[in-house]
């Protein structure tokens, strides 16, 4: 009885997906948002314009293997948060010590394959790793807004001066 | 002379024997086993064409790739949604007609050992690639 108390309190701290390889409810859902099709048959083409884009937003390349058509890339950046400092400062004033988010590493995983009718489809996802201002990780996400990856694909199509497709 | 009292002996007795540097080279238990239950095995020569299926399948399944070579046959990639999992996957040509998939999933700071995780995996890999798979020994 005892074992499994602890087993729970053990249980408790980690947060672990129980079943990591279920397939997610949102799954459909996210790989429409996630992913577009362009009319090209020339996948390293879109490779190509993919990891200019992602140099125009201020990204370096850390990994890519063109014969699988994958692009992983990085960029660090601020994640200092007015409202966060605000409190953090009110807090500190009457002698408390919180962190508030300091910097913080966004990547952009790209992968391309070819798809039926001479079609190239481009899959993105993007998510971050927030430390705060004691150096320690705050946050590990992934970054779920619709707009900034249609904002994205607007921004490819434009890079390949081809419409971009519902996949 | 006043002994001193056990639970400081036994303090010491743990403090003795762990070091945390000694996880390095350490393999989880039942290896052989282990080994057994992320492996299948493909009826496909197709390399490529299987990595490929593994990372669209990692990424259905909420994954984002990390890093991929197609000739050392690796793939690994992070799922934070829910939970924070590692996954690397090993794709090699098993014998004169098949490919071998082998996927080794941590979870936070322990090894996944159980089969049932890895029988999801590639439930959902072999719908991708329109293939059933094979357990090899």
């Amino acid at each position: 009885m005892r074992g499994a108390a602890m087993a729970l309190l053990l249980a408790g701290c980690a947060s672990a997906p129980r079943e990591p390889f279920a397939v997610p409810p949102a799954a459909a859902a996210q790989r429409v948002m996630q992913s577009r099709r362009y009319d090209t048959r020339d996948e390293a083409q879109v490779l190509r314009a993919s990891g200019a884009l992602l140099m125009d937003l201020g990204f370096t390349v850390d990994k890519s293997e063109e014969s699988l058509g994958v692009l992983v890339a990085s960029k660090d950046r601020s994640a200092v948060e007015t409202g966060q400092v605000v409190l953090a400062i009110v807090i500190g004033v009457l002698g408390g010590d919180v962190p508030y988010d300091h910097h913080q590493k966004l990547r952009a995983s790209i992968v391309t394959h070819p798809a039926q009718a001479k079609s190239v489809v481009v899959r993105v996802t993007f998510q971050r790793i927030v430390w705060d201002s004691h150096g320690l990780v705050s946050k590990r996400e992934q970054l779920n807004n619709p707009e900034q990856y249609q904002e994205f694909f607007e921004k490819l199509s434009t890079s390949l001066f081809l419409e971009a497709h519902d996949a | 002379m006043t002994r001193p009292p056990i639970p400081l002996l036994f303090l010491l007795l743990l403090a003795s024997c762990n070091y945390s540097h000694n996880e390095l080279l350490k393999a989880p238990e039942e290896q052989a086993a282990l080994r057994t239950m992320q492996t299948r095995a493909y009826d496909t020569v197709d390399e490529q064409k299987t990595m490929r299926a593994v990372i669209a399948t990692l990424q259905d399944l909420g994954f984002v790739i990390d890093d991929a070579n197609a000739m050392l046959g690796i793939v690994s990639a992070t799922k934070l949604e829910g939970g924070y999992v590692r996954v690397m996957v090993t794709v090699k040509r098993h014998g004169e007609k098949q490919t071998a998939v082998r996927a080794s999933a941590q979870a936070n700071t322990k090894t996944i050992t159980d089969p049932g995780v890895y029988q999801q995996f590639f439930a959902s890999l072999s719908k991708g690639m329109f293939l059933s798979a094979h357990e090899i020994e």
